[in-house]
C-alpha cells in the first residue's frame, strides 16, 4: 500500500512540474477563449451594440402639435381643445390589479365589462407602458380621485386635451368630429406627421381639412438613465400647431335655422349668392360629435344608428328629394329659353291635362284650374297644367340639357367629403339604369319636379344661387376664401327672361295670390318657390284626397326655396321639411325666418316703416 | 537544514517584489475603473480594504509553511464548525443565509477558500504520490463537506471556488488522467441530478437565463444583455473613462461589484481588457513559477492550487459578464468593490509569497 511506499521526490517534482505546464496551456487557453469573445462582443458586434447603448440612452418623444381651432365668419369660437385628465395606470407598479380597479369603481364610474377589458388589455400592455383607465373624468371624479390617490399607487390623473365641440347638434354635421386614430386611419394617414397623435378628423370639416387643422409634430430628444429619468435635453423641435379655420357660417344663423326647423326633421341651407359662402347648414336631427371624441359607448351609438330619425345621416349633403314645384322657375326659364313661350304667354288652364291619345289626365292642386295664367301667375299659383304643357312642349332631351349646367344631377363640390349626386333623368339614363325607353308621361311629371328627379339640399342651393345670381354663381363653400371663382353657365339668357321669372318668384310671396304670401316681409322683397316631395307614390285621384289623416311618415316631404332681397340677393336659402306636407305653410315660413334674421339682425337692412 | 534566506538575504523581512508590484499595478488599474463606476466614496473605502489586504498578505508571508501546516487541520475543524454555525445561527440577507455575528459580520465560507486546499495539501504532504484511489476519497470527503455546507447557503460561486480550489490540489498532486476524465463524466453525468434535487429556483433560473438571456429581457436576463451593450459599445478602445453612457447612466447593474469588468470594457476597449489579461497572465505566471520553486508538497501544492483558485475567479467573472457563463456572483479579484473577498485572496498570496521566501529548504 501506498503508506509503506517511499517517497520518491524527484518523481512527485517531476509529475508536479508537468502539471504546472498542463495548467499554464489550459490557462493560456482559457484566457485566449475570453480574449476571443470579448474581441467578439468588442470588434464584431461593436456597432449593433453601440446602437442598442445610443437606444438605451437616449429616447426621443413626439410631441404632438396642437390641432387648430374652428371659428365661425365673425369670429366666434365653435371647436376648441380644451385640458381635460384621464385617468391612467402603469401596470407593474399596481400589485393586485383586479382589486385596484374593483376600488376605483367606488370613485369614478367604471363598469365591470370595463374592469373585464381593462384586464384584458393590461395582458396585451408592457407593464411599464401606461394604460388609460378612463379618459375625460369628470371633476367629481377627478377630486374624488385626487383625495385618495395615495391608496392607488401606480395610477395617475394626467391632463391632456381634448377636443371640444361648443355647439353640439347645431353644427355637429358641418364640423363633424375627430376620433381616435384606428388601423383604417393609419393607413390614409402620413404615420410620420401623427407621431403622439390620438386624434383625427373622421367626419365633417374636422375630416376635409385635417391636413390644415392637424400641424406637425415635434419632438424632444433627452438623454435618460436606466430608470427613465431625463437627465438632459438634446434636441427639441417643437411641434408646429394645426392652423385656425374660419368657417363661413354665421353661428347666430345657424342657430336660428337650427331652431326655425323645431321639431322636424330636415334640412335647411342658407348661402351668400354673391360669393358662395354658406351662412348656414343644418341637418337636423345632429347629434353630439364630443360623443365621438374618446370613443362612443356602444349603447349610445346603437341608440344613433337605430333611431329612425337617423340624426347620423347628414341630410343636407345627402338627402335625396323630389324638388317638387320648386323646379318650376327653371322650366319657365327654359320655355323662354327654347323660345316655347314669350314674355306675354298665357295658358287656359282648366283642371288638368292630358297627353294625346291619352286617357290619364295630370291634374292641377286646384280642382276646375286656376283660368287664365301668365308665366307670372303660373309661378305665383303654382299651376301644374301649365308645366305639364311646358314640359312636353321642351321634351325630355333639352329639359336635361337645360337644367343639368344648373346642376341637377351634378355635385356642388362643396368642401364636405361624401356629399351624394341627385338624378336628372334623360332618354340615356333610362335605357341605362332601367333597360326602358323613356314615356311621354314621365317627361309632362318632370314638368313639375316629380318622376326621376332627385335633388339634395345642398345641390338645390347651388341651383337657386345661379338662378338668383341670374347665370353666374360660386361654389359652394364653408371656409372663407380671399376669392372664390366666378363661373358662369354656358348660355346667354337676356336679361328680361330673368326678370319674368324672379317676378313670378316675387309674386310667390308678394302677390295677393301668392302661394306663400303669409311670409313676406315689407322690409324687402322676397322671390321663392315652395315644392312638394312626394314620399310615396299615390294615385293622381288621390291628390284631392289629402288629409291629415295619413301617417306621419308617410307625409311629403315640404320644399321651400327663397333669396332676398329679390332685386340684389344678399342670401339664399334652401329648406326641406320632411313629412312637412306643405312648402308654403311648413317650410316657406322657416325659410322666413332665417332670411330675416340675416337681413334685418345680421345685415340690419333699414326698415319701411310706412310701407305696407 | 539551512535556511537560504538566511545566507542570501539580510532582510527580516520576506517579500516577493514581482508578485507584489503586479498586484499593485492591477488594484490602481481596478481603482481608476471603481472611481469611473462608484466615485470617490467607493475608492476610499476600496483603498482601505485594499491596503488591509496587502497588510494581511505581507504578514502571512512572513509566517513559516511548517507552522501553518501544523495549525491547519485545528482551522479545518474551526472552518466547519462555523459553516455549522452558518447555518444554524447565521443571518439572511438577500435570500440567503452566509453570515454569523463574532463582534463583525463574518462569512465563514471565505475562509473555506483557504482553509480546504491548506487542508488537502496538508493530507497529501507526507504520502506517496500520485494519489491513489482511497486518499482520494478521503480528500473528496474533505473537500465535499464544506462545498455541501456552502452550497446550502446557498452561494453557487463561493461553493465552486471551494471545490475547484481543493480538486486543483488533487490535479497538482498528480491524480491519474483516468480520475480526471472519469471525474468530468461523473459530473457531467450528474448534472441532471442537481438540477432537479438540489438546484433553488433562482439557480435555474440563472442558468436558463445564460441559454437565452433574451426571453426575459426585462427580469433576470436584463444584467447580462446589458452588460454585453457595455462591452461591445466600448469598441476597440472604448469611450472614455467616466463616459460610458451604460454605467453612468446606470443601465449596468451592480457596475461596481461583479460588473466592474463590464464598465472596463465600456470605457476603455478591447485595450483596456488586453491590458487587464496581462496584468492577471503576469501575476497567475508568477504564482505557478513561486509554485514550481517549492521545496516540498505541501508548499507547491498550496501555492499551485491558490494561483489557479485565482485564475478560476477571473475566469467565471470575465465569462460570466460577457454572456459565456451563467451568472455566479463570482467577483473579479482584487478589482470589484467588495470587503471579503480581497482579505481572502490577499491572504491567499501572503501564502504563496511565504513559500517563495521560504523554498530553499533542501538542496539535494
Amino acid at each position: 500500500m501506498s503508506r509503506n511506499q517511499i517517497k520518491n521526490p524527484q518523481q512527485e517534482t517531476r509529475i508536479f512540474q508537468s502539471r504546472i505546464v498542463a495548467s499554464i496551456l489550459v490557462i493560456l487557453l482559457l484566457i485566449g477563449a475570453i480574449f476571443t469573445r470579448y474581441f467578439y462582443l468588442q470588434i464584431i458586434q461593436h456597432q449593433s451594440l453601440l446602437a442598442s447603448s445610443e437606444q438605451n440612452r437616449i429616447k426621443t418623444t413626439p410631441i404632438p402639435p396642437a390641432r387648430g381651432f374652428i371659428y365661425d365668419r365673425n369670429g366666434h369660437l365653435l371647436v376648441e381643445n380644451i385640458p381635460t385628465y384621464r385617468l391612467q395606470v402603469i401596470p407593474e407598479k399596481v400589485d393586485d390589479f383586479k382589486k385596484s380597479l374593483n376600488e376605483l369603481k367606488n370613485l369614478i364610474h367604471l363598469t365591470d365589462s370595463d374592469i373585464d377589458d381593462l384586464i384584458k388589455k393590461k395582458n396585451l400592455n408592457r407593464p411599464f407602458k401606461p394604460l388609460i383607465i378612463k379618459n375625460k373624468l369628470n371633476e367629481k371624479e377627478l377630486a374624488s380621485f385626487m383625495v385618495r390617490k395615495h391608496m392607488f399607487i401606480g395610477f395617475k390623473a394626467s391632463p391632456y386635451l381634448i377636443r371640444h365641440y361648443k355647439y353640439t347638434d347645431i353644427l355637429a354635421h358641418v364640423v363633424g368630429y375627430v376620433g381616435r386614430i384606428n388601423d383604417k386611419d393609419l393607413k390614409r394617414l402620413d404615420i410620420k406627421k401623427y407621431k403622439g397623435s390620438e386624434y383625427t378628423g373622421k367626419l365633417g370639416l374636422e375630416r376635409f381639412h385635417e391636413n390644415q387643422l392637424h400641424g406637425l409634430p415635434g419632438s424632444l430628444t433627452v438623454e435618460t438613465n436606466a430608470q427613465g429619468r431625463v437627465l438632459k435635453t438634446i434636441e427639441q423641435t417643437p411641434p408646429i400647431s394645426g392652423k385656425d379655420i374660419s368657417l363661413t357660417i354665421d353661428i347666430e344663423l345657424q342657430k336660428t335655422a337650427y331652431e326655425a326647423l323645431g321639431e322636424l326633421t330636415g334640412s335647411a341651407i342658407a348661402i351668400n349668392p354673391k360669393n358662395g359662402e354658406i351662412l348656414a347648414m343644418v341637418s337636423k336631427p345632429g347629434f353630439d360629435p364630443n360623443d365621438f371624441v374618446n370613443g362612443i359607448s356602444h349603447k349610445k351609438y346603437n341608440r344613433l344608428i337605430n333611431s329612425n330619425q337617423k340624426p347620423l345621416f347628414n341630410r343636407s349633403l345627402r338627402g335625396g328629394y323630389e324638388p317638387g314645384s320648386t323646379i318650376k322657375p327653371y322650366m319657365a326659364l327654359a320655355g323662354l329659353y327654347y323660345n316655347i313661350i314669350n314674355s306675354n304667354y298665357t295658358m287656359f288652364s282648366k283642371g288638368y291635362f292630358q297627353l294625346d291619345n291619352q286617357a290619364r289626365k295630370y291634374h292641377d292642386w286646384k280642382r276646375g284650374g286656376h283660368g287664365l295664367i301668365t308665366i307670372k301667375q303660373s309661378l305665383v299659383q303654382s299651376v301644374n297644367t301649365f308645366y305639364y304643357q311646358l314640359a312636353v312642349s321642351l321634351g325630355i332631351d333639352r329639359i336635361h340639357e337645360f337644367l343639368k349646367p344648373f346642376k341637377f344631377g351634378e355635385l356642388s363640390h362643396v368642401d364636405l367629403l361624401a356629399e351624394k349626386k341627385g338624378l336628372l333623368p334623360s332618354r340615356e339614363w333610362k335605357k341605362a339604369a332601367k333597360g326602358k325607353m323613356w314615356f311621354p308621361g314621365e317627361t309632362v311629371i318632370t314638368g313639375i319636379g316629380q318622376g326621376f328627379l332627385v335633388t339634395t339640399p345642398i345641390q338645390l342651393v347651388t341651383s337657386l344661387t345661379i338662378l338668383a345670381n341670374k347665370g353666374s354663381y360660386f361654389k359652394p363653400h364653408l371656409i372663407k376664401s380671399a376669392n372664390p371663382e366666378l363661373k358662369k353657365i354656358p348660355y346667354e339668357i337676356p336679361k328680361n327672361y330673368w326678370d319674368i321669372v324672379h317676378q313670378g318668384m316675387i309674386g310667390v310671396i308678394h302677390d295677393k295670390k301668392g302661394s306663400a304670401r303669409a311670409i313676406a316681409n315689407k322690409n324687402y322683397l322676397t322671390a321663392g318657390k315652395s315644392g312638394t316631395s312626394q314620399v310615396y307614390g299615390k294615385k293622381e285621384e288621390d291628390v284631392y284626397n289629402r288629409s291629415l289623416e295619413i301617417p306621419f311618415h308617410l307625409r311629403n316631404h315640404a320644399l321651400f326655396i327663397a333669396f332676398a332681397p329679390a332685386d340684389n340677393p344678399e342670401i339664399a336659402v334652401v329648406v326641406v321639411a320632411e313629412h312637412g306636407q306643405s312648402g308654403s305653410k311648413v317650410a316657406a315660413p322657416i325659410a322666413k325666418i332665417i332670411i330675416e334674421k340675416y337681413l334685418m339682425d345680421i345685415l340690419k337692412l333699414p326698415k319701411k316703416s310706412n310701407e305696407k | 537544514m539551512i535556511y537560504s534566506n538566511k545566507t542570501h538575504h539580510n532582510k527580516r523581512h520576506y517579500i516577493d517584489w514581482w508578485l507584489t508590484a503586479f498586484i499593485l499595478l492591477l488594484m490602481s488599474y481596478g481603482l481608476v475603473v471603481l472611481f469611473s463606476a462608484g466615485g470617490w466614496v467607493l475608492v476610499k473605502k476600496q483603498i482601505i480594504r485594499l491596503a488591509l489586504g496587502l497588510v494581511v498578505m505581507l504578514l502571512l508571508a512572513q509566517v513559516k509553511p511548517e507552522k501553518l501546516a501544523g495549525i491547519t487541520p485545528w482551522l479545518y475543524v474551526m472552518t466547519i464548525l462555523l459553516l455549522l454555525a452558518v447555518s444554524f445561527f447565521g443571518y439572511e440577507s438577500k435570500g440567503a443565509t452566509r453570515w454569523i455575528k463574532i463582534g463583525i459580520r463574518f462569512q465563514p465560507s471565505e475562509l473555506a477558500k483557504l482553509v480546504i486546499p491548506l487542508m488537502i495539501a496538508w493530507f497529501y504532504r507526507y504520502r506517496v504520490l500520485p494519489p491513489d484511489l482511497k486518499s482520494v476519497g478521503t480528500s473528496l470527503l474533505i473537500l465535499l463537506i464544506p462545498v455541501f455546507l456552502i452550497f446550502k447557503q446557498p452561494d453557487l460561486g463561493t461553493s465552486i471556488l471551494v471545490a475547484v480550489s481543493g480538486l486543483f490540489v488533487l490535479f497538482l498532486a498528480g491524480l491519474s488522467w483516468k480520475y480526471i476524465v472519469g471525474g468530468f463524466i461523473a459530473l457531467a453525468s450528474a448534472a441532471p441530478v442537481m438540477w432537479l434535487f438540489f438546484m433553488k429556483e433562482y439557480q435555474k433560473q440563472r442558468v436558463l437565463t445564460f441559454l437565452n438571456p433574451t426571453q426575459d429581457s426585462l427580469g433576470s436576463g436584463w444584467n447580462i444583455i446589458q452588460s454585453k451593450i457595455a462591452i461591445g459599445s466600448g469598441g476597440l478602445f472604448g469611450k472614455g473613462w467616466q463616459n460610458g453612457s451604460q454605467t453612468q447612466l446606470d443601465f449596468l447593474p451592480e457596475h461596481s461589484t461583479d460588473f466592474i469588468l463590464s464598465v472596463l470594457s465600456e470605457e476603455f476597449g478591447l485595450v483596456g481588457v488586453i491590458i487587464l489579461l496581462l496584468l492577471y497572465l503576469a501575476i497567475i505566471l508568477r504564482g505557478l513559477f513561486i509554485a514550481s520553486q517549492a521545496k516540498d508538497t505541501f508548499n507547491r501544492l498550496i501555492a499551485g492550487a491558490l494561483t489557479l483558485t485565482f485564475f478560476v475567479y477571473l475566469f467565471i467573472n470575465a465569462g460570466m459578464i460577457s454572456g459565456l457563463l451563467p451568472v455566479v456572483g463570482v467577483p473579479l479579484p482584487l478589482v470589484s468593490y467588495g470587503g471579503t473577498s480581497i482579505i481572502t485572496l490577499m491572504a491567499g498570496f501572503g501564502m504563496i509569497m511565504s513559500v517563495y521566501n521560504h523554498r530553499k529548504l533542501l538542496k539535494s
